[in-house]
């Protein structure tokens, strides 16, 4: 299956049909998801008929969205009224949502069908996929190892060309670090450009929604249709959405990209510090200048982040007390023990660890030598930032400091597999933009992943300089052989 | 940092707090893994943030008002097509005040 911007056209022009696109994607779904297990859910008869209603709007000449007929999927932490949303959680095992996530609308709005739900970690928790209560997805590339996490559904069924494009969310690095790990694009907006309405919260100051695809062309394309203000969630910025797939046509040369010694040092697998270095060299040679760059606080990011994250989430999933929906205990002794053994029997174990890593942070005593200094920490690591775009246009990095991990390796030793985020989580403690985009494969044949970031609603620059990249190499063009 | 190594029994004090039944097994492994967590982030002691401000949010909004003006609200049965437990248009819990509570 091609990319969204061509079968679009496809589509369009009447080359194929919605209903075709749409039965093949469905068929290659159910033909490979077995090996893969990316998603969790899917309604052939909802998106074939939806596709035969595009196809027919298509034959009366009615004006046609941007996305008219693309089968696209979404991670199943965002509502849909078709299909379950399950967060990857027992808590929610059978819930079924009551309206669509603004970007849900907005990519229906706009044509797409969409055809599933993608498996992800319980509520967005996890670096690897494995801490779904349903399935663990794996890695198309190598199926011993993970898909990265917590958009690893999302990831891995692009990556098998299963969907042209599907949307993540990103907390902590959820859509850049799956995306790296499958050698596909994955954009992370800055906090506020995208609405949250419809995204089941894990950390409400962190989390935003982004596209994962095979290209940068296509990812400006869904950010374009993702974007904008949403009265429903008062973070959403009320800013004028810019053309993003015009903006990536904007040359290399002169374009300042910044590198930070901190994201080189210890920890980083020598493959893929070569490999972004050669990213690196390809983005001189075409124009770009190299500049040296100082975040003196990176260092910090990790456990900064796993305070704010598990405080907010142990906040946001306090909702989870089995009265209003999910799931209940079977005959609660009080109202206490319906909350307690309701939340005890349904979240898995990362979830029970990051909510009482929460509640702990946030407790009488602790408050302020925990969550607080956290919070003066993420100023720090902000300002850094903030500083470093001044002086640069982007910041280039790693998006992960080894590549896709064995399944199992890292389930018992939960700092490990957080220090899997240790490059992404800075963009969103700063609140920036960022894509991940393939830069190369490691000697066993797994993809890498160069990390791209830009200012506060300057995801133009980003693209632009992702895009740019993509012209001079063709990482983003091999196809898992398994799945070609 | 004002940090120690995590006890069983604090375990369960913070387990209660968060309204979570864990198993005997989970707070011995909780014990272990918060406690290596804790240790990590004893790092940001380092850090003198005394004259800091706290960032605890990225984007530097005010509240945002909206008009008070009357729209549609959910439907009462869409609202509870969800619920686990539900009695007439109501959801349903166990009795929430009783005579050692009230």
């Amino acid at each position: 299956m091609g990319g969204i911007v061509d079968l679009a056209d496809d589509i369009r022009s009447g080359r194929t049909s919605s209903e075709e696109a749409v039965t093949a994607c469905m068929e290659h779904v159910d033909l490979h998801d077995r090996k893969l297990e990316s998603f969790l859910s899917r309604d052939r008869t909802y998106a074939v008929k939806r596709a035969r209603s595009i196809d027919e709007a298509r034959a009366r000449g009615d004006g046609l969205g941007l996305l008219a007929g693309v089968p696209l999927a979404v991670k199943d932490n965002l509502c849909t009224t078709f299909s379950r949303t399950t967060c990857g959680s027992k808590m929610l095992g059978r819930f079924e949502s009551i309206y669509n996530a603004h970007v849900v609308q907005q990519l229906k709005s706009a044509g797409a069908v969409i055809v599933g739900k993608t498996n992800l970690d319980e509520f967005a928790m996890g670096s690897s996929t494995e801490h779904s209560a349903f399935a663990a997805t794996r890695n198309p590339w190598n199926r011993l190892c993970v898909p990265g996490g917590s958009s690893g559904g999302s990831a891995a069924a692009v990556a098998a060309r299963l969907v042209p494009g599907a949307l993540g969310s990103d907390t902590g690095g959820s859509i850049r670090q799956p995306a790296s790990f499958c050698g596909v694009v994955g954009l992370k907006p800055s906090y506020g450009r995208v609405s949250r309405y419809g995204l089941v919260a894990f950390a409400s100051s962190l989390d935003q929604i982004g596209p994962i695809t095979t290209d940068v062309r296509d990812a400006a394309l869904l950010l374009q249709i993702i974007a904008g203000h949403d009265d429903r969630d008062s973070t959403s910025v009320n800013a004028a959405v810019p053309d993003y797939p015009a903006a990536i046509d904007r040359s290399l040369k002169g374009t300042r990209v910044g590198v930070a010694r901190e994201y080189f040092g210890e920890g980083l697998n020598t493959e893929v510090a070569d490999a972004v270095h050669a990213a690196l060299d390809a983005m001189r040679r075409a124009g770009a200048v190299i500049v040296d760059i100082h975040l003196p606080h990176m260092k910090y990011a990790v456990a900064c982040y796993y305070l704010i994250a598990t405080a907010e989430a142990s906040s946001n999933l306090a909702r989870f007390d089995g009265v209003h929906y999910g799931h209940r205990t079977g005959s609660p002794a009080d109202i206490v023990n319906l909350y307690a053994a309701s939340r005890g029997e349904a979240f898995g174990a990362e979830v029970k660890r990051r909510i009482m890593l929460g509640t702990y942070a946030l407790s009488a005593g602790y408050y302020e030598a925990y969550y607080l200094k956290a919070l003066k920490v993420r100023t720090l690591i902000k300002r850094d930032f903030d500083a470093a775009l001044q002086q640069v246009d982007v910041i280039a990095s790693p998006v992960s400091p080894t590549t896709a991990f064995a399944i199992g390796e890292r389930l018992e030793d939960p700092l490990a597999m957080y220090l899997a985020d240790i490059y992404t989580i800075s963009a969103n403690l700063a609140g920036i933009c960022a894509i991940s985009v393939p830069c190369g494969f490691d000697s066993s044949g797994l993809p890498i992943g160069l990390q791209l970031m830009g200012p506060s609603f300057g995801e133009e620059k980003i693209l632009a300089v992702a895009h740019q990249y993509q012209q001079l190499t063709d990482h983003h063009k091999r196809v898992p052989p398994d799945f070609e | 940092m004002a940090s120690k190594k995590l006890d069983e029994q604090a375990v369960r004090h913070v387990a209660h707090l968060a309204r979570l039944n864990v198993s005997e097994a989970e707070v011995r492994l909780f014990a272990e893994q918060l406690s290596t967590i804790l240790d990590y982030v004893e790092q940001l002691g380092e850090l003198d943030t005394d004259d800091v401000p706290p960032t605890a949010h990225p984007l530097p909004l005010s509240n945002v008002f909206r008009e008070d003006a009357v729209t549609a609200s959910r439907p009462v049965e869409e609202a509870l097509s969800n619920a686990p437990e539900r009695e007439g248009a109501f959801f349903k819990v166990p009795k929430v005040i009783d005579q050692d509570s009230a």
